[in-house]
């Protein structure tokens, strides 16, 4: 009797629309592109801020033209989704054991929520936002 | 005395007469406490013996029989008929591995990358027998011990998108046994496990898609212990290219 196993190939272009749990997977991959497009966008604005006052205010202006703003309202929501299912798993990644128990989950997730409000509430008031 | 019917639609194989797998339905007469081991047993019994498949200890304890059940990766023995009436449903071997035959998976390539993390304690140095037994506290037992639940049923191979798309991804029950390994406080060969599990077919090949976590029938989180371990990968990493040392055991 001969071995042949029976290899089954999987499409590496469309594997992700068989099962939602992959298509959500690959979504939240997907939203990482923007979460590079915003630093791009971050770096060319301090590189605006280095050439000095007009440089920074053309900076400004071009960020509240239709294309921008269109661009914003895309971005946005799909950058806070990645931030807010990559948090959520952060317990996974780093576990804390206290004497014979770990802390629960919530905690160290809850943790990230908190840096995150306080490292935004710095950046709105040297913005100048309140 | 049947209390459902259920209508199982198997995937079958036989090497030496097919040139590709087929699916063959089966109509079974189920009582409500059955899980679909039961009725796959049934259909052995009753009415194809031909059919190939694993299984041993029918309580989630061998791991034997993970095969995808509606395309979901399940232990046969721990899933319910009762969950699945009045549908067809499909039986599968589990995803991402060769078909040996019907309902067999070829499980060679995880044979092969588990022996490769060393899935047992290293010491640096024995300790002769006459000195006694390593101790350990329960704190320190419980660093770990979820990662010993594992009963290598590969659930989490058949679910990771990974696994399916980069066939030398080391994987998740492998790696999570060297972590298993690695969180042990009388073990000592991290650093020997690092070659494989910091290489890039190693943990570096996950993703992180949680999959492999939903999916284990004994709640052992992979995915954690994967994370965990990129983690340490780093923190060597930076300690070893700033000299100042790393992969401690």
């Amino acid at each position: 009797m001969s071995r042949r196993p029976y290899v089954r190939r999987i499409s590496t272009t469309t594997w992700y629309l068989k099962k939602k749990r992959d298509l959500v997977h690959m979504i939240q991959e997907l939203t990482s592109l923007f979460v590079g497009i915003y630093g791009i966008l971050l770096l060319w604005g301090v590189k605006a801020l280095s050439e000095g006052p007009e440089a920074y205010g053309a900076f400004l202006e071009a960020l509240t033209g239709p294309l921008s703003l269109a661009f914003h309202w895309v971005a946005f929501p799909l950058v806070l989704y990645h931030a807010i299912s990559w948090f959520n798993v952060t317990h996974k990644a780093m576990p804390i054991q206290r004497g014979e128990e770990f802390l629960p989950g919530k905690y160290i997730v809850g943790a990230h929520y908190v840096v995150w409000i306080g490292f935004s509430l710095v950046v709105l008031f040297v913005a100048g936002v309140f | 005395m049947s209390d459902l019917q259920l209508e199982l639609e198997i995937l079958r194989y036989d090497p030496e007469q097919d040139q590709e797998p087929r699916f063959q339905t089966y109509s079974v007469p189920c009582q409500e406490e059955w899980v679909v081991l039961d009725a796959i047993n049934y259909v052995k019994d009753h009415i194809d013996s031909t059919l190939s498949y694993r299984w041993s200890c029918h309580m989630a304890v061998c791991g034997s029989c993970g095969m995808m059940i509606d395309g979901e990766p399940k232990l046969a023995c721990k899933a319910f008929v009762r969950d699945y009436v009045n549908k067809t449903v499909r039986i599968e071997p589990l995803a991402n591995f060769p078909i040996e035959r019907d309902l067999v998976s070829v499980l060679d390539d995880f044979m092969n990358k588990l022996r490769r993390v060393k899935p047992y304690l290293i010491r640096k140095e024995e300790k002769p027998l006459s000195e006694g037994e390593y101790r350990q506290t329960p704190a320190e037992l419980n660093k770990y011990k979820q990662y010993t639940l594992c009963i290598n049923c590969l659930c989490c191979y058949a679910a990771c998108p990974q696994y399916a798309l980069i066939p030398e991804f080391i994987g998740p029950a492998a790696l999570t046994m060297a972590h298993r390994y690695n969180q042990d406080s009388r073990d000592q060969g991290r650093a020997q496990r690092e070659e494989e599990t910091a290489s890039h077919e190693g943990v570096w090949d996950c993703a992180f898609a949680d999959a492999c976590s939903l999916v284990c029938p004994k709640h052992v989180d992979p995915a954690s212990a994967l994370q965990q371990m990129k983690i340490t990968s780093t923190v060597d990493w930076y300690l070893e290219h700033l000299g100042m040392g790393g992969k401690k055991s």
